[in-house]
C-alpha cells in the first residue's frame, strides 16, 4: 500500500503502549461489534506513486483534447496566462485553510479583498462576496436573496441557460418557492409577456436574465430594468465576465444583484469544474448577500488588516436561520480569477472581449457565406445560433479534423462560440468544412 | 502590505493577447462608459505582490494544523500533478460522450471505490462542497417522501452538537429543524430522540463519530428507531477520517451520506475551496440523484432526478485528486488512515488531560475537545487566548468555540499524517502555555505577540463594513 | 432619563415600558453585557403583527445572533431606525435604546418588576 503516514509500525505500537493500549484493536474496542466492518474493502490494493501516475495518466490520455474549439454554452476556451497557475498553485495558497484566524491569514484575506474589489469594478456593483461554487448555484442563491415574506416568486427568462434554470428549479424545490419562466421570442426575452407577468403578480421577487443570453444575444437590459423595477421586483443579471470588458455594466443598467460564471477568468475547461460563482449586489442588499465577505479593519496598533466579516449572516452562527448553508467559497478559483484580471489589466480585458466578439462576427459571416443561416438577426457578443440541415453530420466532419464545433441544439440548430484562441485559419477551415459537407 | 491597486501605475501592463487577425467588430449595443479599475502592473511587480501575500498565508505545508473537524492532512503532490494533466484540464464539459472516455472512467472508478468504502449503492459528484452535499442529500429525502405521497414529514432531527451547516441545509431544503440534546457522555440522549420521533419525522442528520470526537455506541439502535418511525438517516461524512475502512455508514443504518473530499480524501483546502461534497445513497434513492453521467456512451440523468445542484458534473479536477489518493492508498492503506488518525488524537489527549480538562474523559476518535471553562473562571484566560498563544509557538490554533455544547472549547484533530515529534512538540507548547496561565495569565491574554498583525477590530469591521478598495484615494476610517 | 427601576422585564431579558396603552420594548443591561459589542439589529417592519413568545427580531454580535422575544402580542407602530446605523447605542445605554413601539396590545407575558428581575438574573448566574 502507499502511505503518507510518517510513523513506522514500530513507532505506532510504541505510542499505543505509552498511552495504555495493547494494539489497534484495543484502541477501537469501544466501537460496538455489530458496527464494525470486518473483512477487506473490495477495491485494488495500494500502489506506488509511479504506478498510480501511469494509471491516472492513462485515463487522461483516453480523452480527446480538441485544440480548435467553437463550443461555449457555459464553459469557454480562453487563454490562461502562465502567471495564473504559477502563482495560484503556491503551496501557501493551496494548502491553507479558510482564513478564520485573521492574524496568520492576512495573505489569503487580502487576496479575497482584492478579488471582491475587482468583481465590483467589473460589474459596477457596490459589494461582491468571496465567491460561490459556480454560476448556476450563484444564480439560485441570488434569487433566494430577493425573497421575503411578501415576495417569493422567481421569474426567470427562457433565454437563461437551461442548465442554470434547472439548478434554480432544484433549489426552489428545497426552499418551496415558485419559479415562473418568461417565454422567449426571436431569441430574446418576450418583453410584453415579462411586463404582463410581473405587473400581474405582487409576489414577484425578482427577474433573472442572462447577459449575454444563452443564444449569445445582448438583450436590451435597460428596458428590462425599467419593466422589472416598475413592477416592484429586483433585477438579477447573470453575466459573462469577459463580455463586461466592453458591454454596459449591470451597475450602469441599474441591476440589483449580479451573478455569473467566472470560469472564463483563467480557470480553463477542466471537464466542468471546479468553476467560480460570482455574486455581487448593491449596498441595499449588503446584509442579505450570501457567502463569505472579507472586510478591512485595523489592529490594536492601528495597522490595516483584513477579517472575515458580517459572519452573523452565515450558517456557523445563524444555523437554521441562515439564509443559506454555504460554508466554503471557491477560494483558490477566486484567486486565479484575480491573478487573471491583474495580469490582463483593464486594457487586456477590453482586448480579450474585442477579440472574442470580432472573431465571432467574422465566423458568423463566413458560416452564412458557406450556407448556414443565422437563426436570429440580433446583436451578439461571442456566441450565435445558426440553422443547419444536418448538425450531426457537420459536427462529425469537424471532429475528424480535430475541431470541436458549436453545440447542437434542438431542431438541428447549432450554438457557435469564438474566443481569442480561434484563428482566422481555423474559422476559414470551419466554413470550408460546411461547404464540403453540404 | 500594499494592496495590488496601490501598486498599480497607469500605462503599465503585461502583453498577453495578439493583434486581431480579422476586422474589429463590436456589437451595436450599449457599451460601458469607463474601463474597470483593474491593476496596471508588470509581471515582475505582480509576482512580488503575490509572493508577499503567500508569506502571510499559512498552509499545512508550513506546519502542524490541528483544526478539529477540518482534517488538515497532507496534500500529496502527485494529486496536483494528475489534476494538471492537459488530458483533463483541456476537456470541454459538453464534448461528445465518446471523446471523454477517460473522464468517465475516472468518475466511475472513484464512485465505485467510494461506494465500497461507505456501503452506499450510488453517488453523485455534483455537490461542490460538504454543505452542498448535505443540501443534496436532504433533497433526496424530500423527493423520496414526496414520491410516497407522504407530505406530513416536515421535520429533520439534528443533535445540538451538530455543525452549523446541518440545520442550515435542512432549512434550505424546506424542513423544520428539531434539535435533540446530547447526554453528559456527549452522545445522543436516547429519551430525547424517542420523544421527537413520529410521523412528522422526515429524517435524522448525524455525524458519527460526532463533533466531540466520540463514537455513539447506540448507533444501530438510533438508526433502527428512525427507520421504525418512517424516517431516513443521513450521515454527515465530515468525520469519516476516524472510521474509514473500519466502519461503513451503509452498514450501520444510514441511507444517504455526503463526503468531504477536501477532508478525508486529501484534496487541498485552497484557502477556502474548491472542495467537493459527493452525495451517496442506497439503491432506493438512486432514481432521485441529480446531474448527468455517461452510461453506455450516452449522457443520462436519473429517472426521477431532483434536477441539478451545479451546472455540470461537479468539481472534476478535485475528484481526480481524490481518485489518485485512493489508488495510492488502496483497500489495504485506507483502514490505516483511521487507525493512525485515532491513535494520534488519543496520544495528544492522554498527554494533555492532566492540565487541560477534556470535555469527555474517554477514548476519543480522530479528534478530542478540551474545555477551558474552569481555567477561564479561575484565571480569566479564555480558549481564544490559548489559541492565540499557540500562534507565538508557530502552531496553528485548533478549532475554537465549537461544538456549542462545550464551553470554552478547543477541538484538536492532529490527523494521521503527523509524525510523533510533531505531536510531542505541540504537547510541549500546550504545556508551556499552561505554565504561563498559572504564572502570568495577562501575558496569555495579550497574545499573539509575534505575528505580523495583532488582534484585529472585528467589531468595527462589522459595524462599518469596508468590503472593497476605495479608489477615490480617501483614507479608510 | 429612563429609570430601569420603573420598567417591567421578561425572563428572556427584554424590558417593557408602558406609554398609555401602548408598549415600548428594549433589552436589559444584563442582556447587552452578555451579548458583547453589538454590530447589527434586525427589526420588524411597521404594521407587522407580533406574537407573544415569538422572535420579533434579533441582535448580532461578531460571533453570535440572539433572538429578541416579544413579551406582547400587538402591532408595530414605530421602529427605532437609529439602531440600524448605530447598534452600539444598545451597549452604551440599553434603557434608552428602544427597539419597537407596539399598539393594540392583547396578550402579555407575565412580566417581572425590576427587583424580581434582578433576583432572577442572580439565580441564572449561579
Amino acid at each position: 500500500m502507499g502511505t503518507y503516514i510518517p510513523n513506522t509500525k514500530e513507532e505506532q505500537l510504541k505510542m499505543l503502549h505509552e498511552i495504555g493500549y495493547k494494539d489497534f484493536d484495543d484502541l477501537f474496542k469501544h466501537i460496538p461489534e455489530e458496527a464494525r466492518f470486518k473483512g477487506t474493502l473490495n477495491f485494488p490494493k495500494g500502489k506506488s506513486e509511479c504506478e498510480v501516475s501511469a494509471i491516472v495518466s492513462g485515463m487522461a490520455d483516453d480523452n480527446k483534447v480538441f485544440h480548435k474549439i467553437f463550443r461555449g454554452a457555459g464553459a469557454y476556451n480562453h487563454y490562461v496566462p502562465a502567471t495564473v497557475n504559477a502563482i495560484a498553485n503556491k503551496e501557501e495558497f493551496l494548502t491553507a485553510y479558510t482564513p478564520y484566524q485573521a492574524e496568520i491569514s492576512q495573505g489569503i484575506l487580502q487576496s479575497i479583498f482584492e478579488y471582491q474589489t475587482m468583481i465590483c469594478e467589473l460589474t459596477g456593483m457596490d459589494i461582491s462576496n468571496a465567491s460561490l461554487y459556480d454560476g448556476a448555484s450563484a444564480a439560485a442563491e441570488a434569487c433566494a436573496m430577493t425573497h421575503d415574506r411578501k415576495h417569493s416568486t422567481i421569474y426567470i427568462s427562457h433565454t437563461v441557460d437551461h442548465r442554470v434554470r434547472e439548478v434554480v428549479d432544484t433549489y426552489s424545490f428545497g426552499r418551496n418557492t415558485k419559479v415562473v419562466v418568461v417565454p422567449e421570442v426571436d431569441g430574446e426575452t418576450d418583453l410584453k409577456a415579462l411586463k404582463e407577468m410581473l405587473e400581474g403578480d405582487p409576489s414577484a421577487a425578482c427577474f433573472l436574465m442572462q447577459y449575454p443570453n444563452f443564444n449569445g444575444i445582448v438583450e436590451d437590459a435597460d428596458q428590462i430594468a425599467s419593466i422589472v423595477h416598475g413592477a416592484g421586483a429586483q433585477l438579477i443579471m447573470s453575466v459573462n465576465p469577459i463580455a463586461l470588458g466592453i458591454l454596459k455594466t449591470p451597475g450602469e443598467i441599474g441591476a440589483d444583484i449580479v451573478c455569473g460564471e467566472g470560469q472564463p477568468l483563467g480557470l480553463g475547461l477542466g471537464y466542468g469544474g471546479p468553476y467560480l460563482g460570482i455574486l455581487a449586489c448593491t449596498k441595499k442588499n449588503m446584509r442579505k448577500i450570501i457567502g463569505r465577505l472579507v472586510g478591512e479593519t485595523t489592529d490594536s496598533q492601528g495597522e490595516r488588516g483584513f477579517v472575515l466579516t458580517l459572519q452573523a449572516r452565515e450558517q456557523h452562527i445563524r444555523r437554521d436561520k441562515a439564509s443559506s448553508n454555504v460554508c466554503s467559497n471557491q477560494a483558490q478559483c477566486a484567486l486565479k480569477a484575480s491573478i487573471y484580471l491583474a495580469t490582463v489589466g483593464p486594457k487586456g480585458l477590453k482586448q480579450a472581449a474585442t477579440l472574442c466578439t470580432s472573431k465571432a462576427h467574422y465566423l458568423a459571416e463566413q458560416l452564412e457565406k458557406a450556407g448556414l443561416k443565422l437563426t436570429y438577426d440580433k446583436e451578439f457578443f461571442h456566441e450565435f445560433v445558426t440553422d443547419c440541415p444536418d448538425s450531426g453530420k457537420l459536427l462529425a466532419a469537424l471532429e475528424e479534423k480535430g475541431i470541436l464545433g458549436g453545440l447542437p441544439l434542438e431542431d438541428g440548430r447549432i450554438l457557435w462560440c469564438a474566443t481569442e484562441l480561434c484563428t482566422k485559419e481555423d474559422m476559414d477551415e470551419v466554413a470550408a468544412t460546411v461547404k464540403e459537407v453540404f | 502590505m500594499k494592496l495590488i491597486f496601490e501598486r498599480s501605475v497607469p500605462g503599465r501592463g503585461q502583453d498577453i493577447f495578439p493583434e486581431c487577425d480579422v476586422d474589429i467588430r463590436l456589437p451595436e449595443t450599449p457599451l460601458r462608459e469607463e474601463a474597470p479599475k483593474l491593476p496596471e502592473i508588470s509581471e515582475n511587480e505582480m509576482g512580488r505582490h503575490y509572493t508577499q501575500l503567500a508569506k502571510e498565508a499559512r498552509g499545512v505545508n508550513d506546519g502542524f494544523y490541528p483544526l478539529g473537524s477540518c482534517t488538515m492532512k497532507h496534500n500529496p503532490r502527485i494529486n496536483e500533478a494528475m489534476a494538471s494533466l492537459p488530458g483533463f484540464t483541456n476537456v470541454h464539459p459538453l464534448q461528445p460522450a465518446d471523446t471523454v472516455k477517460g473522464c468517465t472512467e475516472a468518475i466511475d472508478t472513484l464512485r465505485n471505490i467510494l461506494c465500497e468504502i461507505t456501503g452506499m449503492d450510488d453517488m453523485t459528484f455534483q455537490p461542490a462542497a460538504g454543505a452542498h452535499g448535505e443540501f443534496t442529500g436532504l433533497l433526496l429525502i424530500k423527493a423520496y417522501h414526496k414520491s410516497r405521497g407522504d407530505e406530513g414529514r416536515t421535520e429533520i432531527i439534528v443533535p445540538d452538537s451538530a455543525h452549523g451547516t446541518n440545520p442550515a441545509s435542512a432549512a434550505m431544503a424546506g424542513y423544520k429543524v428539531v434539535e435533540i440534546k446530547s447526554n453528559d457522555h456527549g452522545t445522543i440522549d436516547m429519551d430525547d430522540l424517542k420523544a421527537h420521533l413520529g410521523p412528522q419525522t422526515a429524517g435524522l442528520m448525524l455525524t458519527n463519530p460526532n463533533t466531540v470526537g466520540l463514537f455513539d455506541e447506540n448507533i444501530m439502535e438510533i438508526t433502527r428507531l428512525v427507520h421504525e418511525a418512517g424516517g431516513l438517516c443521513y450521515y454527515d461524512g465530515a468525520n469519516l477520517n476516524a472510521v474509514i475502512g473500519m466502519v461503513r455508514p451503509g452498514d450501520i443504518g444510514f441511507d444517504v451520506i455526503h463526503l468531504n473530499l477536501h477532508k478525508t480524501f486529501s484534496t487541498p483546502h485552497g484557502g477556502g475551496g474548491p472542495g467537493s461534497g459527493p452525495c451517496g445513497c442506497k439503491d432506493f434513492l438512486a432514481k432521485f440523484l441529480p446531474g448527468k453521467r455517461v452510461i453506455d456512451g450516452e449522457y443520462t440523468q436519473a429517472p426521477e432526478s431532483i434536477g441539478c445542484v451545479t451546472g455540470f458534473y461537479g468539481n472534476f479536477l478535485v475528484m481526480v485528486r481524490a481518485l489518485t489518493y485512493l489508488l495510492f492508498n488502496g483497500s489495504d492503506g485506507v483502514p490505516e488512515l483511521a487507525k493512525n488518525a485515532v491513535l494520534n488524537a488519543n496520544y495528544m489527549q492522554e498527554k494533555l488531560k492532566d492540565l487541560y480538562p477534556v470535555a469527555y474523559d474517554t477514548t476519543c476518535m480522530h479528534e478530542f475537545v478540551m474545555s477551558l471553562e474552569s481555567i477561564h473562571k479561575e484565571k480569566n484566560v479564555s480558549a481564544l487566548d490559548v489559541a492565540k498563544a499557540l500562534l507565538d509557538f508557530g502552531i496553528h490554533p485548533p478549532t475554537m468555540y465549537f461544538p456549542l455544547i462545550v464551553d470554552e472549547a478547543l477541538m484538536v484533530e492532529p490527523t494521521e499524517t503527523e509524525s510523533r515529534e510533531v505531536l510531542d512538540n505541540a504537547i510541549a507548547a500546550f504545556r508551556a502555555i499552561y505554565k504561563k496561565i498559572i504564572e502570568s495569565p495577562e501575558s496569555v491574554a495579550a497574545s499573539p505577540v509575534t505575528t505580523p498583525i495583532k488582534r484585529l477590530d472585528e467589531v468595527g469591521a462589522a459595524r462599518h463594513p469596508i468590503l472593497k478598495y476605495d479608489f477615490s484615494g480617501e483614507k479608510a476610517e | 432619563m429612563i429609570d430601569p427601576k420603573e420598567l417591567k422585564y421578561s425572563k428572556s431579558h427584554e424590558w417593557v415600558r408602558y406609554d398609555g396603552d401602548d408598549v415600548v420594548i428594549g433589552i436589559s443591561d444584563y442582556a447587552q453585557e452578555s451579548l458583547g459589542d453589538l454590530v447589527f439589529v434586525n427589526l420588524p417592519e411597521v404594521d407587522d403583527e407580533l406574537t407573544v413568545g415569538e422572535a420579533l427580531g434579533d441582535v448580532e454580535s461578531v460571533k453570535a445572533v440572539s433572538d429578541i422575544i416579544s413579551p406582547v402580542s400587538g402591532k408595530v407602530t414605530e421602529i427605532n431606525e437609529a439602531l440600524l446605523d448605530s447598534p452600539e447605542m444598545i451597549n452604551e445605554d440599553p434603557y434608552d435604546a428602544w427597539f419597537v413601539k407596539v399598539t393594540d396590545v392583547q396578550e402579555t407575558e407575565d412580566l417581572l418588576s425590576a427587583d424580581e428581575y434582578d433576583e432572577f438574573v442572580k439565580e441564572e448566574e449561579a
